[in-house]
């Protein structure tokens, strides 16, 4: 379905996700990274070694989601745009996406706006959080957006700017 | 008549590469390119690049090319021509070019030809008309000239160039309507596909182009699906409303240079067209001449550099010019060859790449 559509399938997901008790004690990355291609900034961005050194450039990226503190430097790091920070325990009924915003302008905190599925389907509404825009992110934001608790596992994208639809 | 250690065709990735390589080992070096700026197609490449921190993983294209030029730049050894094309390589070490409307000619020990590669056209009616671009021309126009080239966008082919130029049309504001790709498969890497999609493209594999309608420019494309023989599939034709269709349907070496210098060649199709013969430092049949890029192999950026700078340090041993530890740096430039190209992605790649390495005998054997 992957190499079809560019959408990874439920068993693509369930391979990368954290643990149910891991998602529930707060924010971890979900990296959603399933081809071996050459490629390792996410192992070496991350200043908590969670995620393991390569030994073959090529490997997959081996994730210790105990050790990840969610902090989404390698959200901005990944060349695929492929790792998303998830927080369920925000709050009561919402929950924090962290994800990787290469469009401007840049979404302005407070706004509520679209928030998309894999597909690029909408899938409901959420609220912009924060937006991290640092030099050393080189112009890869993390845009921080609040959602219902209940779409915290499908929302990927915002609809917003250009993607305006 | 100017004389070089080394000249280098080609000012892109592998060309600039090898021209740090060879200039740092001691050589005399002259750069040429055809074009008004050095850095190839890096110029226009604004993703972050894969591979690892040795090729510059995790930065912009745009930046490593700055980088490249900056340091070519800095060499009083290295000097460049621009809007210097190559005519003709001659096997007394001759080089003709066409200097800035002058007719010239270049003696050099060594050459390194990183010409490229070309982008493929497809035959379907209407592929005249205004508004059917190469992907490459319409990166150019947005990244180099700021000019978005429609609309709405149809793109031919989802390998690396259809899906990441998709995404640049989407960040200049451009709608692009769809991706099709004859094969069952996404070609290009799965992550830059699932950044399109879930900004709302669909990608139709098992999908081509019938046709592009239009009067005077194009107005609307007609697509089909294909069936596992890629036969059209009846009743599965749709007429999208488009402005642009852009064709990203792989490319081919430039190899016309090397063919004129009676270099052996042979088609090779996992490396996309008529490549040279090669021994493991990158020299061709004619021991003057040396390969680098896309020219030797349509693959990606990073491994083009590795391949540039093991030609440039090859060729400087060559002519016994040693200031760096040339053996070392060249086994490091073969070991990340290797490793860039060990995953499942670069199979083809190996494929191509040992058959282009055999001697004549033994491919006919």
């Amino acid at each position: 379905m992957l190499k079809q559509t560019g959408v990874p399938s439920t068993d693509d997901l369930k391979r990368v996700s954290p643990s149910e008790v891991r998602l529930a004690l707060g924010p971890v990355a979900i990296i959603e990274c399933f081809q071996k291609i050459p490629c390792n900034p996410c192992a070496t961005s991350c200043p908590q070694g969670a995620i393991k050194p390569f030994v073959d450039i090529n490997d997959l990226p081996d994730f210790d989601p105990a050790l990840c503190n969610g902090c989404a430097i390698c959200v901005a790091n990944c060349p695929g745009l492929a790792i998303f920070v998830v927080d369920e325990r925000y709050s009561e009924d919402t929950a924090l996406i962290k994800l990787p915003y290469e469009f401007a302008p840049l979404p302005e905190v407070g706004t509520m706006v679209g928030v998309l599925n894999r597909g690029g389907q909408q899938i409901g509404v959420g609220k912009i959080v924060r937006v991290q825009n640092p030099p050393r992110f080189d112009r890869t934001a993390v845009v921080h957006v609040e959602v219902p608790k209940c779409l915290a596992r499908e929302v990927r994208f915002l609809a917003l700017g250009a993607n305006k639809r | 008549m100017e004389r070089f250690n080394i000249c280098i065709i080609g000012g892109g990735p592998a060309g600039l590469r090898a021209a740090i390589a060879a200039g740092s080992a001691g050589a005399e070096v002259l750069l040429i390119d055809e074009n008004d700026r050095l850095g190839g197609q890096l110029i226009k490449q604004t993703h972050m690049f894969f591979g690892s921190e040795k090729q510059d993983a995790g930065t912009r294209g745009i930046d490593i090319a700055q980088q490249l030029v900056n340091k070519v730049q800095s060499m009083t050894n290295v000097k460049v021509y621009l809007r210097c094309a190559a005519l003709g390589l001659y096997d007394d070490k001759v080089l003709t070019v066409l200097h800035e409307k002058k007719y010239r000619k270049i003696r050099a020990e060594k050459f390194i030809v990183a010409t490229g590669a070309s982008e493929r056209m497809l035959a379907f009616p209407g592929n005249d008309l205004p508004g059917v671009y190469g992907a490459g021309a319409v990166q150019t126009l947005m990244n180099v000239y700021g000019i978005v080239p429609g609309q709405r966008v149809l793109m031919i082919g989802a390998g690396n160039i259809g899906l990441i130029v998709s995404y640049q049309l989407l960040q200049a504001g451009v709608e692009v309507v769809a991706i099709l790709e004859g094969s069952p498969h996404i070609g290009g890497y799965l992550v830059h596909a699932s950044k399109v999609r879930r900004a709302g493209v669909p990608i139709l594999t098992s999908h081509t182009i019938m046709q592009a309608i239009g009067t005077n420019a194009v107005q609307a494309a007609e697509i089909c699906a294909l069936d596992s023989h890629w036969a059209r599939l009846p009743g599965s034709e749709k007429t999208l409303e488009v402005d642009t269709i852009c064709l990203a349907v792989g490319l081919s070496p430039l190899s016309d240079l090397l063919w004129q210098a009676q270099c052996r060649l042979t088609y090779i199709a996992e490396l996309g067209g008529h490549v040279a013969w090669r021994d493991a430092n990158l020299c061709t049949s004619e021991p003057h001449i040396y390969i680098a890029g896309d020219v030797a192999g349509v693959e990606e950026a990073s491994s083009a550099m590795v391949e540039g700078e093991l030609a440039g340090l090859a060729a400087a041993k060559s002519l016994g010019l040693a200031r760096v530890d040339v053996d070392t740096a060249m086994s490091q430039a073969r070991e990340q060859l290797i490793a860039l190209r060990a995953g499942p992605v670069g199979e083809k790649i190996r494929t191509g790449l040992a058959l282009a390495q055999m001697r004549g005998d033994e491919q006919h054997a």
